[in-house]
């Protein structure tokens, strides 16, 4: 599993919500290319461009408001695998692990870091850098968000966890819940387990 | 802070743990029973989780006591297919009200509504109220009696919190993992701290909930209450009827919120007990306390409506509905200041009724027709103009008088466009004057 993550610092500031991630009137489609073109529209003309070279680095409260999974969709459909901030809302926060955009707290990062710093993430050692000098210590996530991360997301893991229920329940009628060819949970790195 | 992820790995994993080996497919435990010294959000989670006690930072895996959903159903079913799900865990636990596009305006949303009805006729899901039946769904919930006093409700809107107002644990999730509580019927979930917010005191005329919340966020912050859980009580939280409870509710969302409650009334509903642990206890006295408006593009920017009057800001748009303020009472409220009156030329109002049967007293007791007469344009029951994405969309620069619940950047339209929040008398107020107004200064 991946977990090292680097990338240009598109920098934001406190309380940035769902509506400024995504706003509502793109909330009727679900194709996440078009969701992914509309990330942070109501800012864009301010921030420099968004792709897998770049991550968010955020303040307080980051994607507060709307429970819209649009709002991480949009911005793992830039490439983007991880987001950080100094906490996230919590309807966000659950959202981004169960699709597979990892969520990073990192206390301190909002003021060190600006538009276009280079911020290293290493996941197995812990630590976040600045420009390559100046590092931060991060969090373990606990194990039942480490459980949903290394499964790849929460389809991966609830589709496991029928399949085993179905096999012990009746073997020869695990028929239903069989795998289906179409996966969506995309991997994506985690903390150490 | 604390968080989901980071309180456990800062309280040292102490008092963490999972009560399960599975996460979502758990057998049943003993049935639990109260303990003393237990907020309510800790009776009913323990009870939702077979426990016998659980305590704040407990991560429990949970059945699930009703799920709602709104348009977002139809993105739940993605996720359900993928997870190998064929079949709901319980379509008598399942309620779900369009509110989003009532009625449909786009080729993507009718898209939506037309999945979400093949989905709830396959399923049985006999909870279902389509155009003209429902309205917003936690108002619908909440008449239909499926919010009971010690429930756990999950729903696909941020504003589920709204349920709290029965004594329930109402939380929003995501589509993915409502697709999760479709397929098992459970969910895991820390054990949230309880802040608790006493009233006192005895309101003066034209306040209302809305105002006592908008106090209360301009007072504590944004995310004061993120991953708590917010327990309204005192005499002033008693002295109210459920519509104005569920306004209370509704908003301790935009406290980043997990849930929003008032203790049920009746026999068996779970109350906190006298020792019961909370991470703060806040006292307001809404005694004195005047209309309050939350100024863009944040709910902190509290300030009593009549110092915002002063700037003498133009509306072009005022907006009366939503969750947060579209029940009887407060259309009442609106018509008492409009009634007889034109409202002002340079103003647009608009009228959502939260839902069909709202519409329809509403109807009967001739509040739509005299704030009709009054050159309000009527819409139908649904989310309305609060979310932007449907009706009463603001053009750039426009400033709208809302009593929904948020007043982002763009929330309502253009990103140039400013939302004003308030209570339905100083909505209608600023509809009459043209300008920001406070109902006292009528």
């Amino acid at each position: 599993m991946k977990t090292k993550y680097r990338g240009t610092a598109i920098a934001l500031g406190d309380h940035v919500d769902t509506d400024t991630i995504l706003p509502g009137k793109y909330l009727a489609t679900m194709d996440p290319a078009i969701l992914a073109a509309h990330c942070l529209e109501p800012i864009r003309g301010r921030l420099p461009p968004l792709s897998k070279n770049t991550v968010i680095v955020a303040g307080r409260n980051f994607g507060c408001g709307s429970s819209r999974e649009g709002a991480p969709v949009s911005i793992l459909g830039n490439g983007m695998k991880i987001v950080i901030a100094e906490s996230f809302a919590r309807i966000f926060y659950r959202n981004a692990v169960n699709i597979g955009l990892l969520p990073i707290e990192c206390s301190g990062i909002r003021r060190a870091a600006k538009n276009g710093d280079m911020v290293e993430t290493d996941l197995a050692a812990l630590n976040l850098t600045v420009n390559g000098k100046r590092s931060f210590p991060l969090l373990p996530p606990p194990p039942h968000i480490q459980r949903i991360i290394s499964a790849g997301g929460l389809v991966p893991l609830v589709k496991k966890e029928l399949l085993a229920a179905s096999r012990v329940s009746r073997s020869g009628r695990a028929k239903r819940n069989k795998p289906q060819k179409h996966n969506s949970g995309q991997k994506v790195g985690g903390a150490r387990p | 802070m604390a968080t989901e992820a980071s309180s456990c790995a800062r309280s040292g994993c102490g008092r963490f743990r999972i009560a399960h080996a599975n996460l979502f497919l758990s057998p049943d435990n003993a049935a639990a029973t109260d303990m003393p010294g237990s907020t309510i959000s800790e009776k009913i989670l323990a009870r939702a989780s077979g426990m016998a006690e659980v305590k704040t930072g407990d991560v429990v895996t949970a059945r699930v006591g009703l799920a709602t959903a709104h348009d977002a159903c139809a993105k739940v079913l993605g996720p359900f297919e993928r997870m190998g799900a064929a079949r709901v865990w319980d379509p008598e636990k399942i309620a779900i009200s369009l509110d989003h596009w009532a009625p449909a305006t786009t080729g993507a949303a009718a898209s939506l509504h037309a999945k979400t009805r093949r989905f709830v006729k396959e399923q049985g899901i006999r909870h279902f109220y389509d155009l003209g039946r429902g309205g917003v769904c936690h108002q619908v919930v909440m008449e239909e009696g499926l919010a009971r006093p010690g429930l756990l409700i999950l729903g696909t809107d941020s504003h589920t919190t709204t349920l709290g107002a029965a004594g329930a644990f109402a939380a929003g999730i995501g589509v993915t993992e409502m697709a999760a509580v479709f397929a098992t019927g459970r969910i895991w979930l820390k054990v949230p701290p309880t802040v608790r917010i006493t009233l006192s005191g005895k309101p003066d005329k034209f306040i209302c909930a809305k105002d006592y919340i908008l106090h209360i966020i301009g007072k504590l912050g944004r995310d004061s209450a993120a991953y708590k859980a917010v327990e309204f009580c005192g005499p002033a939280v008693d002295a109210l009827g459920l519509s104005q409870r569920m306004t209370l509710c509704n908003m301790s969302a935009e406290m980043g919120a997990k849930a929003g409650i008032v203790a049920g009334k009746g026999k068996g509903a779970p109350a906190s007990d006298d020792d019961a642990r909370f991470e703060s206890v806040n006292d307001f006295n809404i005694g004195g306390l005047t209309p309050q408006v939350a100024c863009p593009p944040s709910l902190e920017n509290v300030q009593p409506a009549s110092t915002v009057a002063r700037k003498r800001i133009p509306v072009d748009q005022a907006f009366i509905g939503s969750c947060t303020n579209g029940r009887l009472e407060d259309l009442q409220a609106a018509e008492s200041i409009l009634r007889g009156e034109k409202i002002h030329p340079r103003t647009r109002l608009l009228v959502s009724p939260a839902s069909q049967r709202v519409y329809r007293q509403a109807l009967k007791a001739g509040i739509i027709s005299s704030l009709a007469e009054s050159g309000a344009a009527v819409l139908g029951p649904g989310c309305a103009a609060c979310f932007g994405g449907h009706v009463g969309i603001l053009a750039p620069r426009e400033v709208c008088v809302s009593t929904g619940n948020r007043n982002f950047t763009g929330r309502m339209g253009d990103a140039s466009s400013r939302v004003y929040l308030a209570s339905p008398a100083v909505a209608a107020a600023s509809a009459l004057y043209g300008e920001i107004t406070s109902p006292e200064d009528i």
